[in-house]
């Protein structure tokens, strides 16, 4: 039944039903705009659902969408031949098992934020939710983007609002955190930009025959660029066609492999390039921290795994060592660092940073297992992340202040949030029966074959995990209370029903992690079987 | 043609002082439109490269080709854009003579349109010394303002050395050829007797057209300028002039100086060309970080899109080593055309925000969004176009480029393109910020006004459209441009 319906389209672009409903309602009514907006993000909910449930596990890319959207012709005066030259920019939607996950992590985190927006969003609620729908478009089209024009264009598309989000919304520092973000990313990119056109002109070239005629085509498709750039006897890599401008140089593989791990690490963030991702985990409203740390850190990963595995697999094999020790880096540092903040959000942001390096070692491990571990840890650090910036969010809005020193024993005044909240920690530390154990253990598990010696060390984070998770869910939950802390109230509905969906969510993944696996396998073993051969 | 041009200039000095003014605008408008027709009805026959229409009058020094069409049309729609701004808003107090402000507009045209037009250093002399002395003037129109008269001084002066660059560049070009006509001097040049002299001329003549267009380092008369003109002039400078610049450079370059010395001079050239492509770029970002008034950041950001707009003149297959580039005049004309919709545009913002006082400093922008929330999203459009941010014409033309300088694989300057676009993001973004998040406390009035909102909302939706489909303007070029035709003029 869906086949004649393109539902990845809708799908990507339904969150314009919420705009252009919320461009009618004046700015004045506060609470319409609210439920309006919220019920905007809903509506991908639901589509999301019904994909996930017609796609077929152990099918591949599924629900394609294909449309020429930008054909230019090139001048031809002096080309040998009179041959036409085109340049082919398409619109191209699919979706695999990993970019249905995503989406679907995209889509319930995206109505998680709406509602946790409830609490602490006080102001132009119009221009927040609009933003948040066009941020939310551009996510959604990141994962499901066939085409790298079509690609950066989401991966732009999440920059500018954010952008507002941070700087409107957000704390005291919120524009220069606006700024560094706007430069940080722009530069991550423009170097991303950088590669894809080189990619577009090598491994982009095909010549399209028909009965008349032969035309060559430069296209940005994502499906043609990878065959050319793997396959051995292409013009891109066989030595045989040198000569030709089609050809990409063992050097210059290497240099477009770089620019893509620099563009995608500051995006994961890989250290050094970490720094603007704590002043947004920290300045940025909460619920916009829930989609910044929720899904767009794993839009970097994304791009490691789509671009940087699959476009590159000779070069990912040989630079394995250098990701993993980057993911170990940003493991440790990531911990260490958590250890001792004295702001939650602070121990939150670098935890983040820990986390995703684990989902770098997955990468790095080349395996099946390790790379499933790395995408489990996406989604579940996803889950984690996004709950636990909602409970900060409410915490704030009673206590006003997120520094530890000043929490404690909040579990007396408010029990429900209490108990979620050390749901959450103990999920972040990785307890088996959570999502975060079994994320951390395939990705382990998956790095172990190749390189013992940094799984250990990776696995010191988890127990540097464990103590500053317990250092600082602990301080705020039990302890003595504040007199002023005393008499707020524990959560409202609207609150609850989030927090609840989420932890339910990681608690499935936890016991039931087929539920993902099942999802993800074949597209995972599509990947690796091309890095073996 | 462009005889309206005169009429109109003549008809204005015997109406009575009475008459409003505004009339002359409406008919200098209409005047630019009918001669836009002119240009097409001629455009037309050249589409399928029929050799035999092309016009070519007063003995080969004026030519009706593709590539002058194309840019006489830019030209033309330009200034139709900002004579069409300048109606109504330009008032009494600001500029005293209002009638002259558009008949010495028209001859300003004229003088760019013959600029695109000429085959034959002469009359390419004549058309840029029109252009420059109606725009000393119109410079200066602001009287009472002590910065136009020194925009106006610093520009003259400045205007006046470069004109003198060219002419001494080109009269080496004569002494060494014998003939002014840019195809021939081409075809004579080729003698190892004169490849020193080729030099100095070259490297005059491309200082002169480096100033005119404002690429650094012969950008420094911008800011000045482009501060103390008033703002539609400025406008016209920005857009209409610098075309103009960049159509003599190309045609000059391509028609005179291309394949010199069995390519080593010619690679010499283009390196030169490259080196100031991307000293422009760098210097113009870089600059425009610190400023705080508008008109200058869109003086120094004009210099950057100089830079930007060389790229894909110097990105040839000789001196590329390329087999595959040829779209150097597409790419050319497609980015100019994005600028120029959002320069415009730019400054019809800035004569919005301005108004009544003459605070022409960032604050201007200042809770726009809460002033006026439709035009504030027309500015954000335009501001995207500039930056370069998807899915604009600005962000397409640079891509355009970018692929074309990848594809002659100069990965190196294709990097200092893209880096510089985004230190870009920094300064026209704090625009964005003092609209959206500044409180419009102490903003002046905004100015109001039908024809000024209506370019301001063309150029921001032509902006968005030009980025979404841009295959109507180059599959057009693409269809009707020959560079042996139009450009070498064989």
């Amino acid at each position: 039944m869906l086949d004649n319906i393109p539902i990845l389209s809708l799908l990507v672009f339904s969150p314009l039903v919420g705009i252009l409903v919320l461009l009618f309602i004046r700015s004045e009514n506060g609470r319409m705009l609210r439920i309006v907006g919220t019920a905007g993000t809903a509506l991908p909910l639901l589509l999301a659902i019904w994909l996930f449930s017609s796609f077929e596990f152990g099918g591949g890319q599924q629900f394609s969408e294909h449309a020429v959207w930008i054909h230019l012709p090139l001048p031809t005066e002096f080309v040998p031949g009179g041959v036409q030259y085109y340049l082919e920019l398409g619109y191209a939607l699919s979706v695999d098992g990993i970019s249905l996950a995503l989406v679907f992590l995209t889509a319930l985190i995206s109505t998680m934020a709406a509602l946790a927006s409830f609490s602490h969003i006080k102001k132009r609620w119009k221009a927040f939710y609009i933003w948040f729908l066009v941020m939310e478009i551009g996510m959604l089209g990141v994962f499901t983007a066939q085409d790298l024009f079509l690609f950066f264009i989401f991966f732009e598309m999440t920059l500018v609002p954010l952008f507002f989000l941070i700087g409107i919304w957000g704390y005291k520092e919120r524009e220069r955190t606006a700024n560094k973000f706007l430069i940080y990313n722009g530069i991550g990119s423009a170097l991303m930009l950088l590669a894809f056109i080189m990619m577009i002109t090598t491994g982009g070239f095909e010549i399209r025959e028909t009965a008349e005629s032969a035309d060559y085509v430069y296209t940005s498709s994502m499906q043609t660029i990878m065959h050319n750039m793997v396959s051995a006897d292409s013009y891109v890599n066989s030595p045989m066609y040198a000569q030709s401008p089609f050809h990409l140089s063992e050097d210059t593989a290497v240099l477009i492999f770089f620019l893509l791990l620099l563009a995608f690490g500051i995006k994961l963030p890989i250290f050094p390039f970490h720094t603007w991702m704590l002043k947004v985990h920290t300045e940025a409203a909460p619920s916009v921290v829930m989609l910044h740390s929720g899904i767009l850190l794993k839009i970097g990963a994304y791009g490691l795994i789509r671009f940087g595995m699959q476009f590159f697999p000779e070069q990912i094999e040989t630079y394995a060592l250098l990701i993993a020790v980057l993911g170990v880096i940003n493991v440790l540092y990531g911990a260490v660092l958590a250890l001792v903040q004295s702001d939650f959000k602070l121990v939150l942001a670098y935890s983040s940073i820990s986390h995703m390096g684990i989902v770098l070692l997955g990468i790095a491990s080349l395996s099946e297992i390790g790379v499933k571990g790395a995408i489990f840890q996406m989604v579940s650090h996803g889950f984690i992340s996004a709950l636990m910036f909602l409970l900060v969010g409410s915490f704030y809005e009673r206590t006003e202040t997120t520094a530890l020193e000043k929490l404690g024993g909040l579990a007396k005044s408010m029990p429900f949030m209490s108990s979620i909240l050390l749901t959450a920690g103990l999920a972040l530390l990785g307890l088996p029966g959570l999502s975060g154990f079994i994320s951390e253990f395939l990705a382990f598990v998956g790095l172990f074959e190749t390189r013992p010696v940094l799984t250990v060390l990776g696995v010191l984070g988890l127990i540097l995990a464990s103590a500053y998770v317990l250092r600082s869910v602990l301080r705020i939950t039990y302890g003595s209370l504040d007199a002023k802390f005393s008499e707020v109230k524990d959560a409202r509905l609207i609150e609850a029903i989030p927090m609840i969906i989420l932890v339910a969510f990681i608690v499935l993944i936890g016991i039931y992690p087929a539920v993902l696996s099942e999802t993800i396998g074949t597209a995972v073993t599509d990947i690796i079987n091309g890095i073996g051969g | 043609m462009v005889i309206s041009a005169i009429v109109i200039s003549v008809l204005d000095l015997f109406l009575p002082r009475s008459v409003n003014r505004n009339l002359i605008g409406w008919l200098s408008l209409i005047g630019i439109i009918v001669s836009g027709g002119f240009v097409a009805l001629h455009a037309i026959p050249l589409i399928n490269g029929d050799g035999t229409k092309l016009v070519s009058l007063l003995g080969g020094s004026y030519r009706i080709d593709d590539f002058a069409n194309v840019l006489k049309l830019i030209m033309l729609g330009g200034a139709a854009l900002i004579t069409f701004m300048s109606i109504g808003t330009v008032k009494e107090r600001e500029i005293p003579h209002r009638g002259e402000f558009y008949y010495l507009l028209l001859p300003a045209l004229l003088g760019a349109m013959i600029m695109a037009s000429s085959s034959e250093l002469i009359t390419l002399y004549v058309g840029l010394e029109l252009l420059s002395i109606t725009t000393y003037i119109l410079v200066a129109i602001r009287k009472s303002h002590a910065e136009s008269a020194e925009g106006a001084f610093k520009y003259l002066v400045t205007g006046s050395i470069a004109s003198a660059f060219i002419l001494y560049g080109m009269s080496f070009l004569y002494g060494m050829t014998g003939t002014t006509e840019l195809g021939a001097i081409r075809q004579l040049l080729n003698d190892p007797q004169f490849y020193p002299l080729i030099y100095v001329s070259y490297i005059l003549m491309i200082a002169g057209f480096a100033f005119k267009v404002a690429a650094a380092p012969f950008h420094t008369w911008a800011p000045d300028v482009y501060q103390g003109a008033a703002t539609p002039v400025t406008a016209f400078l920005a857009t209409i002039s610098k075309a103009a610049g960049f159509a003599i450079l190309f045609r000059v370059v391509y028609a005179a100086f291309y394949g010199l010395g069995t390519q080593t001079i010619h690679k010499d050239f283009f390196f030169i060309l490259m080196l100031l492509a991307a000293i422009a770029m760098i210097l113009g970002n870089f600059m425009a970080l610190k400023e705080k008034n508008v008109k200058r950041l869109m003086a120094y950001s004009g210099v950057a899109n100089a830079g930007y707009l060389l790229v894909p003149i110097m990105n040839d297959p000789y001196f590329a080593e390329s087999s595959m580039h040829y779209s150097m005049f597409s790419e050319f004309v497609y980015y100019l055309i994005a600028y120029v919709l959002m320069n415009i545009g730019m400054f019809a913002a800035i004569l919005i925000v301005t108004g009544e006082t003459r605070s022409e400093e960032m604050s201007a922008f200042a809770g726009l969004y809460y002033r006026a929330p439709g035009r504030a999203i027309a500015v954000v459009l335009i501001v995207l176009s500039l930056a370069g941010i998807p899915v604009t014409g600005g962000f397409f033309g640079k891509f355009y480029i970018l692929f074309g300088t990848i594809q002659s694989q100069m990965y190196w300057l294709a990097a200092v393109m893209i880096i510089t676009s985004v230190v870009s993001y920094y300064y026209y973004f704090s625009i964005v910020r003092q609209m959206f998040m500044r409180s419009s406390f102490q903003a002046s009035e905004l100015a109001k006004g039908i024809p000024l909102t209506a370019v301001l909302w063309i150029c921001a939706i032509l902006g968005v459209v030009l980025g979404l489909i841009p295959q109507w303007v180059i599959g057009y070029i693409e269809s009707i441009f020959q560079y042996g035709f139009d450009l070498f003029g064989y």
